[in-house]
């Protein structure tokens, strides 16, 4: 399968399979472009025909480049992974926590999926001895994976940040106990990111999510206070200090746009001009009746957003304004292997969550969700048949993915959304596939214009 | 090449032989955590 696009003036052909991007020439797009599998040695007659605005040496001499790169695997590559991704995942390890310390907010924010924080459910905070025995659970199931992953996240985990040390320094003990190496993040709306807190977070997590939306307009609208005021002012100077006591590296400030600021390019530009070096915005997941979700009418208009964005990226590359746009990172030789690439968030088997009460849900998404509930970790019921629906979602096993040019750079979209939508994690939320390929035809894009 | 200039070569079937340890960090893609594209990770065995 090979996928091309252009935007602006750059022309790129990217071979699904084997990874190879290219940048091509007018007339090497357009010849791709006849082909749904590898053409042959010479050049068809009906070629120049149809193609017929091009000197016909110049169809042959782009021809031939087309054709060298299928001999040398380049272009139009067989897929072959189907047979691993059926062999993969036969035993899942779970290596990822998402510890939500705390069922409680002290913001009410409009497109929460957690119906403000409570989950829907009683507003609760985790005890140390059920933080505790999650910690053991993971170490438990994780077989010889070393590196495990924990996520303090919420509602709002500072609100229960003595609970957060405690489990801290379990998760060090053990550690060594056990030969783990337990990698640490938190995620925080910074409210209570007081300059002792962020000590103890710079000191022992690896990373540290800061939720914002951008423009303060933009963020008041969604994230307000209990009382219903907006929270920027409050969070806006704390999450500054926090980014920048982190030397703005191993850290996020991310945002969610709705389609109330379809014109979020500006708000990823608010958070790059306060300095932030390292951002996040990405669309919000909500239902078709919320008001807020992404519509498809919506879709040209993100796309220009993006490409927007794209170019103002490059701008900033190169006048020393430069910031990381996470969605646009893209590494295109050290990057995960391919079969990570197939199985993507792994949720429901390699990643769970724990809520206050010790449920295990596949993830934070589905937390809440009765059908969903994976066991308990005060009960040892968790068994791994449960999971399985989990362990075999990838992305041959999702038809849409399969046949999708992005499959490699997205890794089968989200479970949740998915299930959100469409009743079955194996079937992509639609709008937000077309947003997820823009953005890697756009990081590509940028790819290319760094390369000239 | 004049009409072509590849940005990369096919870096993933050659993954596929060396990869699955399972070490790398998980990549949730929910617009609540870092979501992301799995494209931007590292290979654990690579940093
Ligand atoms: S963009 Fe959608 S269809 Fe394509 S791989 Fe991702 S989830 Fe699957
Ligand atoms: S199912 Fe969605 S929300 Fe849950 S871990 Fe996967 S990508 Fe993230």
């Amino acid at each position: 399968m090979v996928h091309t696009f252009k935007i602006k003036d750059t022309a790129i052909a990217v071979d699904v399979a084997s990874g190879a991007v290219h940048v091509v020439s007018d007339i090497a797009l357009d010849i791709i472009r006849q082909f749904d599998e590898k053409p042959g040695e010479d050049c068809p007659d009906w070629l120049f025909e149809r193609l017929d605005s091009y000197p016909m040496d110049e169809i042959k001499e782009a021809y031939d480049e087309v054709y060298q790169l299928c001999k040398a695997n380049l272009l139009y590559t067989d897929d072959a992974y189907a047979q691993i991704a059926a062999e993969t995942r036969k035993q899942p390890l779970v290596k990822a926590l998402c510890l939500h310390v705390s069922h409680d907010c002290n913001l009410r924010c409009g497109y929460c999926f957690a119906g403000t924080g409570n989950f829907c459910g009683e507003r609760c905070i985790m005890s140390e001895e059920t933080g505790k025995k999650a910690i053991d659970f993971v170490i438990k199931r994780s077989g010889k994976r070393r590196n495990i992953e924990i996520d303090f996240f919420g509602g709002e985990p500072l609100m229960n940040f003595e609970v957060v040390k405690k489990l801290t320094a379990y998760a060090r003990e053990q550690e060594k106990i056990h030969n783990k190496n337990f990698r640490l993040t938190l995620t925080t709306n910074g409210v209570l990111l007081d300059e002792d807190k962020l000590d103890f977070i710079n000191e022992h997590m690896s990373n540290l999510v800061l939720s914002i939306d951008g423009r303060k307009s933009v963020n008041d609208h969604m994230r307000k206070t209990v009382s219903g005021e907006g929270s920027y002012d409050v969070i806006m100077p704390r999450l500054k200090r926090a980014a920048q006591s982190r030397n703005q590296d191993n850290y996020y400030v991310r945002g969610t746009f709705t389609r109330h600021n379809l014109d979020f390019c500006a708000d990823v530009l608010h958070l790059a001009n306060e300095g932030f070096k390292q951002i996040s915005v990405e669309p919000v997941v909500g239902g078709a009746d919320c008001g807020y979700a992404i519509r498809e009418e919506d879709l040209p208009l993100v796309y220009d957003q993006y490409e927007q964005l794209a170019e103002e990226i490059l701008q900033r590359n190169q006048d020393g304004r430069r910031f990381n746009f996470f969605h646009f990172m893209i590494d295109l030789t050290q990057g995960p292997c391919v079969i990570k690439r197939m199985s993507g968030c792994g949720a429901g088997c390699e990643y769970v969550a724990v809520t206050p009460e010790g449920d295990i849900y596949p993830c934070h998404q589905f937390v809440g969700n009765d059908g969903f509930l994976l066991g308990n970790v005060y009960a040892d019921d968790y068994s791994a048949e449960k999971t399985q629906m989990f362990a075999d979602a990838n992305v041959y096993t999702k038809p849409k993915c399969a046949e999708c040019w992005a499959k490699f750079y997205c890794s089968g979209g989200c479970h949740a959304n998915a299930y959100q939508f469409g009743g079955d994690i194996k079937a992509p939320y639609e709008i937000g596939c077309a947003m997820e390929r823009k953005r890697v035809e756009c990081a590509l894009y940028i790819k290319a214009k760094n390369a000239e | 090449m004049k009409h072509i200039k590849t940005l990369c070569g096919g870096v993933l079937k050659a993954s596929a032989a060396k990869g699955g340890c399972g070490e790398c960090q998980t990549s949730c893609q929910s617009a609540c955590k870092t979501s992301c594209t799995v494209a931007n990770q590292k290979c654990e065995k690579s940093v």
